[in-house]
Order: C-alpha cells, then sequence, then structure tokens
C-alpha cells in the first residue's frame, strides 16, 4: 500500500493507494508553520480513515515546497564554497554575480576561479591544476559548510568536475556536500553554476526534511520505503534527494499534473490546477509533464536546469473580486490577493464580506458550497467576474497549446469549480473524481527511474545498436531502483554529438521510468 | 539635440542600456546580459565611463572600436577573462604607434553594445557616443566604417589564453573571412579591435549618438512601465517607429544554417490586425516582416519584437507559441539607405528578391 504527501501553498494533502491503485482514503489540513506537524496529522486521518494499520504502507511519498521555500524565504541555506574551473577564461564575471543581495549575503562562501574546463570540441583551455585546487579546498573547508563546482563546457567533458570533487571529499571528509555542474544544469555557465550553487545551499534544508519525514513516519508505526517527489515526475531515494534537493523545486505542479494522467486515464491534455491563489497550467504529454526550455528563474536566481513547462495566472478560488472603475459593475479586477485558507470565514457564500471567485461559481450554479443566497453582489459584477474569469482561463491555456488545433483540459485542484464547462479552443473539460488530491495522487504514482548519461563510439556500429544498448542500461538501473520491468518506457533521450573524439562519438543520456515493483 | 543628456555609464545607466541595446539588436547581436555583467564588474572596480562626442575629442585623437566575436552559444559558456580587451588595444595602439584617444562600440545593438564599457573602465578611456552600425548585423564589413572607406585593419584578435594576433587585409571581406577562421581555432570566440580611425575621420564614418539613443530607449521603456503608461507609445514616438503587427505568435521554425541561426516565426493577429497574418524570417537578426505575403519592413530598418504584456524585447531565441507580441519597425540610420550600403545590406544581400523600400513609404 502506498501514502502519498503533497506539503502544498496552502494545504498538506495525504491519499492511500492501494496494490491495484484503487484510492483508499484522501485528507486535507492546512499546512503548519513547522511542515512536519501537518504531515504527521493529515498522515494519522487518513491513514485511520482508510482503516488500513500503518504497518501495512510498504512506500511513502513526500512532495514538499520546504527547499523552494527555503531558497525564496532565504532560510536555513548553507554557505557555500565555490570552485569554478577554466581560468584564464570566465575571470570577467564572477561567480553570483547576478544574485540578489540578501541570497547572496547567506549563501557565498569563498570563491576561485581556477584552471581547468574545455572548448566547445573538448580540448582543454588550460590544464587543470590539482594542487591549485587542494590548496584552494584547505583554505576553504573551514568557513563552509557545502562545496559547488562548475568548469567549462562540463556538459561536454566533466572530468575536471569529477576530479575536484574527489579532491574536496578527500580534503574535507566524505560527509561534505558537493555539488557538480554537470548533474545539474546544461549549457550556460552562469545559469549552470546558479543551480548548482542553489543545490548546495539547500543541502541542510534537505537533510532536516528527510530527517523529519523519516521521523513522523516512525512514530506513526510506518516501516515504508521513503521517497521524495522530484520535478520530472519521478521518486528519488532519500540518499539521492540529499544529493540532489534543487530537484524537488517545482515537483508540486508535477505530480498535480501526473496525478491528473492517472485520474483522469489520458496521456495528452491540457492541464488546469486551479489553488487558492493562482492557477498553474501545464501541458501531459505521454503522461509526463513538458519541460521549460527557457531559462528559469528561482527567488531571484536565473538557472537552466530542467523544470516543468507552466503558465500560472492570479486566479483561485479565493481571489477577491473588485469592481474597477469602469461602468459600474460592468468591468472587474479579479486577484491577485487571494483570502487564501481564510475562504470558509471570509467569502460572501459562507457569511463573510468579501467577493471571491468561490462566491462567483456559487451565485453562476457552478459550485454548491456555502450559501448562494448570501452572496449579494450586483448580477452584473458576478457576470463581469465570470466572464473575465473564463477568459483567463483561455488565455493561459492558449498559451501553453503547441497548435492551434482543440485540445482536451483536465482540471485539479481545490479551486477547478471555477472552471465552465466549455472553453473556446478547448475540445472538453474533464474533472476526474478526487480531483482535489491530484497532486497526493501525483506523488503516490510516481515512478521510479535509471538514467545512463555515456559516450559511445559510432564507428563500428550504427546509432541504433547504441540508442539500444543506452536504453537497456537505463531499464536496468530502474529495476535496479525498484521498477516493475513490463511497466518500464523511455521517458527522456539527450544525444549530443562530441566533435573533439575520433570516431564520429556521441553522448547518449537515457532515462526510463517504470511503476514502483512489489506492493 | 545640444546638450549631451548620457554623460557617462554607471551601473544604473547600464540596466537601461541593455534594454535598449537588446531592441537596437532586432532580435539577435547576442544577449546583452553577459556584457552588461561584465561591464557592472569593470565599472564596480574602475568607476563610471565617460561618453563623449567627436567635438570633445582631438581632431587628430586615434578612435579605437571593440567588439567581442563569435558564436553566442560558446560566450554562454567561455566567459572572457576581460584582459583580452587591453591586450588588442595595445597592439593596435602600437602598430600604429600612438595610444588611443577614445574607444567605440562596432554595433549598439546585443552584446557588443557592452563590450567596449568593459574596455573603456578598464582603460580609462573615454567612450565615442557612436558605433558603426546603428543595430545589429552579423559580418565585419556590415558597417558604417566600411561603407565610407574605412579599413578595419590593422586588427587585433586575442583570446583569454593569451593568444593575440595582428592582421592586416586587402579588403574588409578578407578581414571577415581571416578572423573569422582565427577565431574559430581559438575556441570559438574572440575579442578584437579594429577599424582603427582619427577623430576626424569617425566624424563623417561613424553613426552619431547611438550609445545614448539605447540608453534613451531602455530609460523610456522602464519609466513607462515604472509609471504604468504605455511603453510601446513611448517608444514609437521616441525612435520616430511604427506598429506593424499585433497578434499571437502560432508557429515558430528554426534551423541552424552555416552556423547562422535561421528560421521564422508566424504571427496571427489579434485586435485590428485580426484576419492577418505576419511572418518573421531572421538569421541571427530579424530580416523581413511579410505581412499576408507581402512585405512591410526589411532590412536594413531595425524589426523588433515586443513580449505585449511585459514590454520587453524579445530575441529570436526567446520567440514561443502562444506569447502575445507586437512588432515594431524603426527606421535605420541613413547611411544604409544609400545604394553602395544596400548592396551589403539591403534584402537582396540576403537573398530575398525584392528590393528595399523605407519602412515609412510602405502602406500597410
Amino acid at each position: 500500500m502506498r501514502l502519498g504527501i503533497d506539503v502544498g501553498g496552502t494545504n498538506t494533502d495525504a491519499v492511500i493507494l492501494d496494490e491495484d491503485d484503487r484510492l483508499l482514503a484522501k485528507d486535507k489540513t492546512p499546512d503548519t508553520d513547522d511542515v512536519i506537524t501537518g504531515i504527521e496529522r493529515v498522515v494519522s486521518e487518513v491513514v485511520r480513515d482508510a482503516g488500513v494499520d500503518p504497518g501495512q504502507i510498504t512506500h511513502a511519498m513526500l512532495g514538499t515546497t520546504q527547499v523552494t521555500n527555503a531558497i525564496i524565504e532565504r532560510r536555513g541555506l548553507a554557505r557555500v564554497g565555490i570552485l569554478r574551473l577554466g581560468a584564464p577564461a570566465t575571470k570577467a564575471i564572477r561567480p553570483l554575480a547576478a544574485w540578489p543581495e540578501d541570497l547572496r549575503a547567506g549563501v557565498e562562501g569563498p570563491s576561485e576561479i581556477l584552471p581547468g574546463g574545455v572548448e566547445y570540441d573538448g580540448r582543454p583551455i588550460s590544464p587543470f591544476d590539482e594542487a591549485a585546487v587542494r590548496r584552494a579546498v584547505r583554505k576553504m573547508r573551514g568557513g563552509v559548510e557545502a562545496f559547488a563546482v562548475s568548469s567549462v563546457f562540463s556538459p561536454v567533458k566533466s572530468d575536471d568536475e569529477r576530479r575536484t570533487a574527489e579532491i574536496i571529499a578527500e580534503e574535507a571528509g566524505e560527509e561534505t556536500a558537493v555539488s557538480i555542474s554537470s548533474e545539474i544544469g546544461s549549457i550556460g555557465l552562469l545559469e549552470r553554476e546558479n543551480a548548482t550553487v542553489l543545490n548546495a545551499a539547500v543541502t541542510p534544508v534537505a537533510r532536516r526534511v528527510v530527517g523529519a519525514f523519516q521521523g513522523a513516519l516512525e512514530r506513526l508505526g510506518i516501516d515504508a520505503q521513503l521517497f521524495l517527489s522530484q520535478n520530472d515526475g519521478t521518486l528519488m531515494a532519500l540518499d539521492y534527494a540529499l544529493r540532489y534537493p534543487i530537484l524537488t523545486i517545482a515537483c508540486g505542479p508535477t505530480n498535480s499534473i501526473r496525478g491528473a494522467a492517472f485520474l483522469s486515464g489520458m496521456g495528452d491534455a491540457i492541464v488546469v490546477d486551479v489553488g487558492g491563489t493562482s492557477t498553474d497550467v501545464g501541458v501531459l504529454g505521454a503522461g509526463f509533464p513538458r519541460e521549460s526550455a527557457v531559462a528559469v528563474e528561482i527567488g531571484g536566481v536565473q538557472t537552466n536546469f530542467r523544470m516543468p513547462d507552466l503558465f500560472s495566472v492570479g486566479l483561485g478560488g479565493g481571489s477577491v473580486v473588485r469592481p474597477d472603475g469602469g461602468a459600474p459593475g460592468r468591468t472587474v479586477r479579479i486577484g491577485p490577493d487571494s483570502v487564501g485558507y481564510a475562504i470558509t470565514e471570509e467569502a460572501l457564500c459562507f457569511g463573510g464580506a468579501t467577493l471571491t471567485m468561490t462566491d462567483v461559481a456559487v451565485a453562476q450554479g457552478m459550485a454548491d458550497v456555502g450559501d448562494p443566497r448570501r452572496v449579494n453582489a450586483a448580477r452584473e459584477t458576478v457576470e463581469a467576474a465570470y466572464e473575465r474569469g473564463v477568459a483567463m482561463f483561455e488565455e493561459a491555456v492558449d498559451r501553453m497549446k503547441t497548435s492551434a488545433e482543440e485540445v482536451p483540459v483536465i482540471a485539479v485542484g481545490g479551486g477547478s469549480i471555477l472552471l465552465p464547462e466549455k472553453i473556446p479552443g478547448v475540445s472538453r473539460v474533464q474533472k476526474p473524481e478526487h480531483y482535489e488530491v491530484a497532486n497526493a495522487v501525483g506523488a503516490a504514482i510516481a515512478q521510479v527511474s535509471g538514467t545512463i548519461d555515456r559516450v559511445f563510439s559510432l564507428v563500428e556500429r550504427s546509432r541504433d545498436e547504441v540508442m539500444e544498448e543506452a536504453r537497456n542500461t537505463a531499464f536496468d538501473e530502474a529495476v535496479r531502483a525498484g521498477a516493475e520491468p513490463d511497466s518500464l518506457e523511455v521517458v527522456e533521450v539527450e544525444e549530443v554529438p562530441l566533435a573533439y573524439l575520433p570516431g564520429n562519438a556521441v553522448r547518449i543520456k537515457v532515462k526510463a521510468a517504470g511503476r514502483l515493483r512489489s506492493y | 539635440m545640444d546638450e549631451r543628456r548620457v554623460k557617462s555609464i554607471g551601473t544604473e545607466t547600464l540596466e537601461d542600456l541593455a534594454v535598449g541595446a537588446t531592441v537596437l539588436g532586432t532580435g539577435g547581436g547576442g544577449d546583452p546580459y553577459l556584457g552588461k555583467l561584465m561591464a557592472r564588474q569593470a565599472i564596480e572596480q574602475h568607476g563610471p565611463v565617460r561618453l563623449v562626442g567627436p567635438e570633445e575629442l582631438p581632431t587628430d585623437g586615434l578612435v579605437l572600436p571593440v567588439a567581442m566575436m563569435g558564436a553566442p552559444t560558446v560566450l554562454v559558456e567561455k566567459i572572457p577573462n576581460g584582459a583580452e580587451l587591453e591586450k588588442v588595444v595595445r597592439a593596435v595602439e602600437n602598430r600604429l604607434g600612438r595610444d588611443a584617444a577614445a574607444l567605440m562600440s562596432v554595433e549598439a545593438g546585443g552584446i557588443n553594445s557592452t563590450i567596449p564599457i568593459v574596455a573603456a573602465a578598464e582603460l580609462g578611456l573615454p567612450l565615442l557616443d557612436a558605433d558603426g552600425m546603428g543595430r545589429a548585423f552579423p559580418e565585419i564589413p556590415q558597417c558604417s566604417m566600411s561603407v565610407r572607406g574605412v579599413s578595419a585593419t590593422p586588427m587585433a584578435l586575442a583570446d583569454e589564453k593569451g593568444n593575440l594576433g595582428l592582421i592586416e587585409t586587402v579588403d574588409n571581406d578578407w578581414t571577415e573571412r581571416l578572423s573569422r577562421t582565427a577565431t574559430v581555432a581559438m575556441g570559438g570566440s574572440s575579442i578584437i579591435a579594429l577599424y582603427p580611425m582619427s577623430v576626424e575621420e569617425a566624424a563623417g564614418a561613424v553613426i552619431p549618438e547611438t550609445m545614448s539613443r539605447a540608453v534613451d530607449i531602455g530609460g523610456t521603456i522602464r519609466a513607462a512601465r515604472m509609471q504604468g503608461e504605455d511603453a510601446l507609445e513611448a517608444l514609437l514616438d521616441l525612435a520616430s517607429g511604427r506598429l506593424l503587427f499585433r497578434g499571437k505568435v502560432v508557429d515558430v521554425l528554426r534551423r541552424t544554417v552555416e552556423g547562422f541561426a535561421r528560421g521564422t516565426a508566424r504571427i496571427e493577429g489579434l485586435g485590428d490586425d485580426a484576419g492577418s497574418s505576419l511572418e518573421l524570417e531572421f538569421q541571427n537578426e530579424h530580416l523581413v516582416a511579410l505581412r499576408d505575403g507581402e512585405p512591410v519592413a526589411s532590412v536594413p530598418d531595425l524589426i523588433t519584437v515586443l513580449d505585449a504584456d511585459a514590454r520587453t524585447p524579445v530575441t529570436t531565441e526567446g520567440i514561443v507559441y502562444g506569447q502575445r507580441v507586437e512588432v515594431v519597425g524603426l527606421p535605420c540610420a541613413p547611411i544604409w539607405r544609400e545604394p553602395e550600403a544596400l548592396k551589403v545590406v539591403g534584402p537582396g544581400y540576403f537573398g530575398y528578391p525584392f528590393g528595399y523600400s523605407p519602412l515609412e513609404e510602405v502602406r500597410t
């Protein structure tokens, strides 16, 4: 039996699924400041509702915003020693050059730009200087809690980064957190380095989250295999999560999209996740979220590691509706502020004094919550708000479409009562059962994956043969990580031709994912 | 403008300059972001850079443009050292036996608007308020100095490893050919100093006041956005521009041909333009805009795409499906409309079967 937990911006949700992926119980509770109390509360409720013995839970998956929040709120971050390899190149821009001052103050440790790195074709820029790296690590080790290592064109060749990580382990101890850029981002030195430094900086947060998660489940008598959700819809074992905590960022929307796919049985659609304050629109392709192709900003820092492609608008169930200057009652402004979790006190339909989008839905007969008679706003205002809301959904969906053809929409999240049955450009709007806990379902059904990233020569073998070998290796890795062999699928392929190596060499990265076995 | 409004470039002016340079980059020219960070580091270390007109310099003083050459994908990974700039300036100075009185930008659009600022800050030299394009172009001879017969050489180029080359060629096409080959060998990017000229010579061969124009454009967009005013109107007013089209991007085709990023973006009209579509063709920079198949703007006039919500300029790599955009045409510098100049920058040079019509004269 599997337990899926999602810590979102407003609520902590949990679900229990049985061996056949049937949902046995679902619960929601407002987030608590320490997060873990909320998790303990909702998990004990859902276990009780399902009527199962905690000992029957074999796997527990947690999707959490804590790492994201630590960066946004600049809380509990590690001071990071930064080593960049590429000198004499790159000295014209120091590490962290474009970071917001407050984040930089909390994270920046000493940094050095040392020889190493390669040209675009793999030739060395300057010989890697092992002694210089060792000296730098010794100088830094007393004052930092983690290290970040980047080198020029490391997506093409990462030898220097890997050797540096070994030296750090030798000089600063095996347990010292080291993040290397080739494992985190793609081409674009500054953005990749930024993501690597952020990853190193959130290591203590990840350690705390993992420790608290283990402790909470232990207290509840749950002895399960534990996982954290990552932002590509697959799971990380806890030791992996401790090395790449940055990969948990944006796992919430990913879980919603995956949960929507599972609950609706659809593989290709636009997913509209309506929360209390905002709506995230993502794209489901072959059961997985589409990834963003452009630089992603996290806490004011530009990064280039993978993230689900999302378009967000400030429209949710708690969004406040106000008249907007023009003809009385005819034009309105929606949000961006929201009454949030206080909706059951502040919304008109619950006896409050604030006109919210939930009231609009209730007055339009789209939702059956609270008391429609209490929504005493002018009819024109309600209608104008309804039309404006539909237009906002329409535009958000339209932005994420890749062609002008009509597409199906899956509506999930607690606020999806706002979505009308018909939206221009949309073939149909489907609201699956359990839509309000799609994110926790997404965590529970997340897959395990295996990855191979290796250089192959195409001299004596065809590209097909090489791809076949790469695929099989990735499958083996996924099975080792706990995947059911029959359910495996390739979810990501990346090919980088390496002009610098003789023999038509190519770097191939394949990621395979499948269902968890043995429950 | 009698009084020069922008007299120096500090870290704040730099932000406006980078936005203006993206507008003048007409979709290409390399992202000014990296150049901005380099210039910021140099200004923080050495202080602001003085922006001067030719009248503030001795007529026989040496003006030396500096720039970055190479593939944008290399630049984002292998950032320069910074010392290459002094090296190329000194190399040309030594060859000519005289010191530079001022540095200059070759192109006001894209990353090369900011590179000379790094050099000027490091060397304590003023920057001539001018450039050689008034926008961005991909090749060395596509430059007003070249049109006016100024030789691009002696030219120096250097990489971060310490390699330095001095090139002297029979004409500016040879400069392009030889320096391009050397740049590839250096790892795909280099720093160059070229088109050395006297202040007097420069006065007749450069496009004046383009750096302050870039700052003005960036500043106007920023001010309008901060005050909640229409940044588009402000931009059109300032730059005598024209709104060509308003719509939604419905298709983007990209391919890499001979080291250039080529492609087409198709935009479907919204509002007044509903029912029409605009095709925007680019090769690093935007080349032509075809409305329902008919050209409404073409090189050398500037075609710039703004995100309709953020009112920020969008580069060709940044255009994505679904984006609401405004396509704006800005008239090019007068020199580009001369017949000799149109041979190297007109639509015919880029393989189009139609001639150039000035933006203002196209009926829509």
